[in-house]
């Protein structure tokens, strides 16, 4: 006997939940999602525009503002060209040779992710600080490191220098020497099967590092902290300059600041996003960072 | 160039380059790394054991150490459930906007943490968005202990989320087919039979955004209050230290965390060596 | 337990996999659904099993109306061609696993969970893997631990979605004796789904051929293979070769030649299609009556010639399987008769 269509609501797929309790899983997850994530973001945008894009553009365009701006340029201008050497560096030699000890310079370079930033800027103080080992001698030859470029320099390249590297290793050593030593066989030098085999091979993956490592260049806070000294003007980078703003009640600047680093984040990870979605097979994921 | 016909330790390749990248390597990673670290362990030896421990066990330095560890904690466990909570939602679910949800994961990532600092301050202020709604039913987050908590969710979550999404993503439908047909109710397909598989990205992301969160700094002290034993963390009290030219207790206090730090590492080890055994597979 | 699927269609997002099907499945029986992929033997499989809802039509268990129920009501064994084992548990965890998820009333004891489980680890020949993870297992091993861990539950019907697929020619050759064996121990209705011919015929006691969501042709092996009752389950089924006839006045003629078949009544006058297996044709004199040919390739293989025939007019190429029983490889012109072939009209 043929039967018709059921009339009563269908039970839901043999491996699936049920459509409520979907829905309730979706919005529970949404709404941690909102509540912790989306609401500081926007907070920070809301907060820097409430006084008017006039306030918002004079606390950007005042000559603090700017010296934060330009010195944090700065300092990802110095530190990102000279990670991204390491990283390509470190690549280099780990990808395509076997050597003892692998393993161990693998684990320094992930160094940086398991320590807090604050002992990032420390060690450096205990080197070069006023009490510090370097102290003394420093001094005596007027060279500024603590309270200066040198040492937000150093503070944020120790940070930073994992970046780069944790992206192309994994994706070098998957793709092998196959290509390069095709390309030596064919009379390439060192330098040349670099540039014209390597380089194509990972540039992906190598923009990718270089965009995550510029981001937490400009916006490392912690590190910078310990080793800036918190001059202003002088040795105020953008993500201190928030502070010192957030500090004096100055919360409209602070905020306008702070929605600068915002907007960088949001371009990271449009272009990260989008790297991922086009190129995700020649970036070689790696979990965490 | 000598590809390391002298070293021993190095197989020969006729690839080139091998002295000068490494070299570079070592020496870039020996400069900004190895040096420092070792300025680091010669202040404590300088300091001698006795005084390291007096430094280490003052009650501040305690204090301290647990409000960070037991805040670290209570946020990461939170992270944990609703992590997997989230990953579920984005791997199994089509809604609208999941994509973009799923980009935005990455924020804490991407965010410098003053800027997180500052918004999720205002935000839980008694005047702010959420503090003033919580204020009448008494709750109060900013500068208490519960604000750290907040601030360590917010950035301890993308490490949930992105460790457990793709092994999710990974699993074989069929066998909670299997297990439907043999039987088993949705919830025991759940917890018996997708879950397990799950255990070992769940404790890496916990670990992850636990070891995290200990060493948090900027996202913390702005809606912190930083009330000494109440409210004070751990990398605060460090900086408190350096200011005060107290440079012996500040090496103790980082000497601690830093301990700490490998023995999460390890432990986040352990827990892969022991999925692959388990598992045939690491997470 | 007899099946009884009632004009089943099945949809997929307006993509259709099945065109309202209709098939008795006897008790007790071991039928195979064969077809190639698309045919949509997988979805009348799964549909069979709960794990999918028919868009319309109805499937019967006995006499009750199974169509809606859920997949755990119906209680069927089914086998995935990935096994699809618990890898996080052992063997016996695996084999257990329906019987410790029923609700507390009807859960056996412990001690017969163990029992019955070395049981089934007997009768699929494994004894003595209890404490074994599937990761540890060939996959002949893994396959009959799948089988054990579905008969766990006494099903009322055994389902089989590509058994043999994952595993290597010599060991699925074994493996469908050993089923089959099984089969005739348990008793159970089984159905198991395959593309591969060879093992539907050597397995099943009925075959279903399916083809792009239409089931073809219901019948034993032999009716299948000998009374095909169409071109695609002719060729599907074992080799063929075709030659385009014409019937007329209840002879076939190629090109203008008459061929002697008899029993071609019921082809009606117009243009045909001859469809012959290569090993079902005889050479012969050449005589009126018979096909001649002219052989264009010939290939050695164990004892057959495999020759290449061009044949008619238009060279129509055929493939003929001959003995090669120490006479000469085939050459030149030679002429021949079929003795097995189907008619079909045009």
């Amino acid at each position: 006997m043929p039967s018709e269509l059921h009339s009563s609501k269908p039970p839901p797929p043999a491996t699936g939940e049920s459509a409520a309790l979907r829905v309730t899983l979706i919005v529970v997850a949404l709404a941690f999602f909102a509540c912790f994530l989306l609401l500081p973001l926007i907070l920070v945008f809301v907060e820097a525009l409430r006084a008017g894009l006039s306030r918002y553009v004079a606390a950007i365009a005042n000559p603090d503002s700017r010296a934060a701006i330009s010195l944090t340029l700065l300092v990802a201008a110095i530190v990102v060209p000279a990670n991204t050497v390491f990283g390509i560096a470190a690549a280099w030699a780990i990808a395509k040779f076997d050597f003892k000890g692998k393993s161990f310079l693998i684990t320094l370079i992930d160094l940086p992710f398991s320590v807090s930033p604050v002992i990032a800027g420390l060690v450096y103080v205990l080197l070069f600080g006023a009490r510090g080992y370097f102290g003394p001698w420093l001094d005596a030859h007027n060279i500024q490191i603590i309270f200066a470029l040198p040492g937000i320099v150093l503070a944020t390249t120790f940070v930073t220098f994992p970046f780069v590297a944790r992206e192309l290793i994994p994706l070098m050593q998957e793709q092998g020497s196959g290509d390069e030593e095709a390309a030596l066989s064919l009379g390439a030098s060192g330098f040349k099967t670099f540039v014209l085999v390597t380089l194509p091979n990972i540039k992906w993956a190598l923009l990718y590092g270089v965009l995550l490592c510029n981001a937490r260049a400009m916006g490392e806070f912690g590190a910078v902290a310990v080793v800036s000294g918190r001059i202003r003007g002088l040795t105020s980078t953008m993500p201190l300059h928030v502070e010192i703003l957030y500090n004096e009640y100055a919360y409209t600047a602070a905020f306008a600041m702070a929605s600068l680093l915002a907007l960088l984040a949001l371009l990271t990870l449009a272009i990260k996003t989008t790297l991922e979605w086009r190129y995700g097979d020649q970036i070689a994921a790696t979990n965490g960072h | 160039m000598s590809t390391g016909a002298r070293l021993v330790w190095k197989r020969p390749s006729v690839i080139p380059g091998f002295g000068l990248t490494f070299g570079f390597a070592l020496t870039y990673l020996g400069l900004i790394v190895l040096v420092p670290l070792v300025g680091l362990v010669l202040r404590n030896t300088t300091m001698g054991w006795h005084q390291f421990w007096v430094l280490a066990l003052d009650p501040r330095t305690i204090a301290a150490l647990r409000v960070s560890f037991g805040s670290a904690l209570i946020a990461a466990a939170i992270n944990a459930v609703f992590g997997v909570v989230l990953a579920w939602v984005l791997v199994r679910y089509r809604f609208a906007g999941r994509r973009v949800v799923d980009a935005m994961i990455d924020l804490p990532f991407a965010l410098p943490t003053a800027v997180a600092g500052i918004a999720l301050s205002a935000l839980y202020a008694p005047r702010g968005w959420v503090g003033h709604l919580l204020a009448p039913l008494g709750i109060k987050v900013a500068y208490t202990p519960a604000g750290i908590v907040v601030a360590l969710i917010f950035i301890g979550l993308p490490f949930v989320v992105r460790t457990v999404e793709p092994v999710l993503a990974e699993l074989d439908r069929d066998v909670e087919e299997a297990s439907a047909t043999l039987g088993a109710r949705r919830w025991q397909t759940i917890i018996q039979v997708v879950l397990p598989p799950l255990i070992p990205a769940i404790l890496t992301g916990f670990a992850l955004a636990l070891a995290r969160g200990i060493g948090e700094y900027g996202s913390v002290i702005f809606v912190a209050g930083n009330i000494p034993f109440v409210s004070e963390i751990a990398p605060l009290l460090i900086v408190i230290r350096l200011e005060e030219f107290n440079y012996d207790g500040a090496t103790a206090l980082a000497s601690i965390m830093l301990a700490i730090s490998f023995g999460m590492l390890l432990t986040i080890n352990l827990i892969q060596s022991w999925s692959r055994r388990r598992f045939g597979h690491a997470i | 337990m007899d099946i009884r699927v009632v004009n089943v269609r099945k949809e997929f997002d307006r993509y259709p996999a099945l065109h309202g099907v209709s098939l008795d499945i006897r008790s007790g029986e071991l039928i195979a659904l064969l077809g190639p992929s698309g045919s949509g033997k997988t979805t009348l499989l799964r549909l069979i099993a709960g794990l999918e809802r028919p868009t319309e039509g109805a499937i019967y268990f006995g006499n009750e109306d199974a169509s809606y129920k859920s997949v755990q009501e119906r209680n069927v064994g089914f086998v995935f061609q990935q096994y699809a084992l618990f890898k996080h548990r052992t063997v016996a965890a695996n084999i257990a696993f329906g019987l410790k998820v029923r609700p507390r009333d009807t859960r056996p004891s412990r001690e017969e969970i163990r029992k019955r489980v070395t049981e089934l680890l007997d009768l699929v020949q494994l004894p003595g893997l209890e404490r074994r993870f599937p990761a540890q297992l060939s996959g002949g091993q893994r396959q009959r631990v799948a089988l054990a861990r579905a008969l766990a539950i006494e099903p009322r019907v055994l389902l089989l979605d590509e058994p043999f697929g994952a595993i290597d020619a010599k060991v699925r050759r074994e493996l469908r004796v050993w089923l089959r064996e099984l089969h005739d121990k348990t008793g159970h209705t089984t159905v198991f789904v395959t593309h591969d011919q060879e093992e539907a015929m050597e397995l099943a006691d009925r075959i279903v051929v399916m083809s792009q969501g239409r089931i073809e042709q219901i019948g034993t092996p032999d009716q299948v293979y000998d009374k095909a009752n169409s071109p695609f389950v002719f060729s599907f089924v074992g080799e063929a070769s075709e030659l385009p006839v014409t019937v007329s006045g209840g002879k076939v003629w190629l090109d203008d030649r008459p061929i002697d078949l008899s029993g071609v009544a019921d082809v009606p006058d117009g243009p045909a299609r001859l469809f012959l297996r290569p090993h079902g044709v005889d050479v012969v004199c050449d005589r009126a009556g018979a096909i001649p040919g002219v052989v264009s390739s010939v290939r050695r293989s164990g004892g057959w010639h495999h020759v290449g025939l061009l044949v008619g007019a238009a060279r129509h190429k055929i493939e003929v399987q001959l003995p090669a029983n120490g006479s000469q490889s085939p050459s030149g012109r030679i002429t021949v008769l079929p003795r097995h072939w189907r008619l079909f009209p045009r």
